[in-house]
């Protein structure tokens, strides 16, 4: 599954830095029926997470109300160079994950 | 026989523990805080996701009830024209934030997301929900063991739950 990061490439130490995750999810809400009636079941991405050089720096637990293909922003502050690590959990045994790596000067 | 005898009680106890931590309120007995801490630290809140309603949502969540603050901002649009995509987000001027929550009063279970905020870790975060109707949009911020809320009315025009 695609997952789209945005973590800047560089920045200097101490800097506050955006991090924008885009995954693509149906996210659906178990709420739904199909036109002859039947319930569509729940499949949503449960829980996100972020690692930063291994330290968990952010972690969300979503429901069915956050939209399809979820997007997250959230801010750090740039502390060494090295290594983002995400990872989304769902239902029906969903699971990716990504990395992007950042140069702090 | 001896199994409905032996599945009525579990159930009941569990029905019981989930009443007695939404009682509680501030949860200033032992028992009623460690379910809370646990819900809101470790696994998947799932007792505070079924509660239909944003206050039990929210007692069952943190165990406690939050206060209005204008430390805490949050950014909705008035008007979304298509509620499965709503564009949201908050920021806070509050120090030592933990975690932060938002509730949809208006859809079938309230609570939408849920952020741990880490020592170092800016408190502000923006994502995308899903609104059935026009309703009343929260942000719960937790700050140094209390909380915080904002609210925003946001008027659907087309709901983002389907049927």
């Amino acid at each position: 599954m695609a997952a789209l990061i945005n973590v800047p490439s560089k920045a200097r130490r101490g800097d506050i830095i955006e991090i924008r995750t885009l995954t693509s999810h149906i996210m659906e809400t178990g709420f739904r029926h199909t036109a002859d009636g039947k319930l569509v079941p729940r499949d949503i991405i449960t829980s996100f997470a972020c690692r930063y050089n291994g330290t968990e720096i952010f972690r969300a637990d979503l429901f069915p109300a956050i939209a399809a293909n979820p997007y997250l922003s959230f801010f750090t502050v740039a502390k060494d160079s090295g290594k983002f690590e995400f990872e989304w959990i769902g239902d029906n045994g969903y699971s990716t994950t990504a990395s992007a790596s950042i140069t702090v000067e | 026989m001896t199994t409905t005898i032996g599945a009525h009680p579990t159930r009941r106890l569990i029905l019981q523990g989930a009443a007695s931590v939404a009682l509680l309120g501030l949860g200033n007995l032992p028992f009623g805080a460690a379910p809370a801490r646990a819900a809101a630290n470790d696994k998947y809140p799932e007792e505070a996701f079924k509660q239909k309603n944003e206050a039990d949502a929210i007692k069952a969540l943190y165990g406690r009830t939050a206060e209005p603050s204008d430390k805490v901002k949050l950014d909705a649009p008035e008007i979304a024209e298509n509620g499965g995509v709503v564009p949201i987000s908050v920021t806070t001027s509050l120090d030592k934030v933990t975690s932060i929550s938002f509730f949809v009063a208006e859809n079938p279970n309230a609570l939408a997301a849920s952020y741990r905020i880490p020592e170092g870790t800016i408190p502000a975060v923006a994502n995308r929900l899903k609104m059935a109707k026009t309703t009343k949009l929260t942000a719960i911020v937790e700050a140094d063991g209390k909380l915080y809320s904002a609210t925003k009315e946001v008027k659907v025009t087309v709901g983002g739950c389907g049927g």
